[in-house]
């Protein structure tokens, strides 16, 4: 392992994601942005849905889109467990567009039908599939 | 006629030999599908693990730390079975050994309480429909489990036990042996008992919680009722396509041993049709010697 950089492991239910090293990563914890750098104390944190960041050994700045989920580092391992978790060149940016258009008309609708609480996560989940593929957000 | 009675072998063999085709085409697929599923069981394992381990140590920290799911309750009056079988049947007893187990469940709880089943799969769904004791169905769901689905599931049981339409929640699936054996299994989902921490060094690490113990805790519940219901329906899925495999196996060898025993009794019929024959031919030359002399 070079001399900052530390292990990144990206889990769902369905597959291994993502398992490289990286030299620094911020996961979006449910209290805001959390860094993490090499020799960081052993940790579990809660995430949100939302965009985590890495720069990868190669200096490159990656972004992974996330629904929430937790993160726990020690020994120089950081691994993060999320439902679901898509890499930010792999998204298909039209169809989370058309999703982050749906969930929004759902939520300025009035009906009794809708379930709000629904709606808001499918609108923060499109919201960040869109950001981690680098589109701006004008929905 | 002779000539008939080969006719009709043949014509029987050749609708044994199309059948032993499709049995053994339904076998394949099933094999290669069953790689797939045990694939997904492997993959989800690391998942399944590090949330199980981090549940069990984040119990052992926040042990005092309250929430519906983890309440068991006093008065057990409506009891929910998840039931996971197959949507269809060619997999020899497997739908029955889950449905049975179900229904032995049920019927040995001493306490004799209503039941209700979440059926996932249309053979558990049609069979428990008719005894009226279906609350939700999940069926045609493919033989690619998603976790999706099973977050979904998830999602239905949780809200049936938080408004107490449920009090109690077991989990009935198959587990994958291996193709020659899966065994039903029950297990109790809700209320939800967080794993039990192993004994080992880990205990030693002193960990910092971002918000806290108890908050992390609980946002993780819903997440482990919904990887052991996707484990369940990985397990449940390997074993139903172990069983067919096993069935369809079966079903090919004795074709294969159908056919054996017509071709044999075919042989016989055309042999015993062209003794009578030469017997015709030897009698009518005999009889034209006679005549003749």
């Amino acid at each position: 392992m070079a001399e900052n950089t530390f292990m990144l492991e990206i889990v769902t239910p369905e597959q291994i994601l993502f398992k490289d090293e990286v030299q620094f990563l911020v996961a979006p914890a449910v209290e805001g942005e959390l860094g993490v750098l090499r020799n960081h104390a052993p940790l579990v944190a809660a995430l949100k849905i939302g965009v985590l960041r890495y720069k990868d050994a190669q200096n490159k700045e990656q972004k992974i889109a996330m629904s929430g989920g937790f993160m726990e580092v020690v020994d120089n391992t950081a691994r993060v467990l999320a439902e679901t978790a898509e890499h930010g060149y792999e998204i298909d940016v039209l169809r989370a567009k058309a999703a982050a258009e749906r969930a929004r008309r759902r939520l300025t609708q009035r009906d009794e039908n809708i379930n709000y609480s629904r709606a808001q996560l499918a609108m923060q989940r499109a919201i960040a599939r869109l950001r981690a593929a680098g589109t701006d957000i004008d929905v | 006629m002779a000539g008939a009675g080969v006719r009709e072998y043949k014509r029987r063999i050749r609708s044994v030999k199309n059948m032993q085709q499709i049995t053994k085409a339904m076998k394949m697929v099933a094999a290669a599908k069953l790689r797939r599923a045990q694939e997904s069981a492997e993959a989800s394992r690391p998942y399944t693990e590090t949330l199980q381990g981090t549940l069990a140590r984040l119990a052992a920290v926040a042990f005092d730390v309250r929430h519906p799911l983890l309440e068991t309750r006093e008065e057990i009056r409506r009891v929910g079975y998840v039931v996971i079988t197959g949507d269809r049947g060619l997999c020899g007893a497997f739908n029955t050994n889950i449905i049975r187990a179900a229904m032995t469940a049920m019927d040995e709880d001493e306490r004799k309480t209503e039941n209700g089943v979440i059926a996932v799969g249309q053979r558990g769904r049609d069979f428990f429909r008719k005894r009226g004791l279906v609350d939700a169905e999940f069926v045609n769901l493919g033989d690619r489990i998603s976790y999706a689905d099973a977050r979904e599931i998830g999602n239905y049981v949780m809200n049936a036990y938080e408004n107490e339409e449920v009090d109690e929640v077991y989990i009935v699936y198959g587990r994958f042996i291996n193709v020659l054996r899966q065994v039903p299994t029950i297990t109790k989902i809700l209320p939800l008992e967080p794993p039990q921490q192993e004994e080992t060094e880990e205990h030693l690490v002193d960990y910092i919680y971002e918000p806290s113990a108890e908050d992390i805790l609980l946002t993780l519940l819903p997440r482990y009722i919904g990887s052991q219901i996707y484990h369940a329906m990985l397990e449940s899925k390997a074993s139903e396509l172990g069983a067919r495999m096993t069935a369809m196996s079966n079903a090919t060898q004795n074709a294969g041993e159908i056919i054996d025993t017509l071709t044999l009794e075919m042989n016989k019929v055309r042999q015993a049709a062209i003794t009578d024959e030469i017997l015709d031919i030897v009698g009518g030359a005999e009889a034209l010697n006679k005549g003749g002399k």
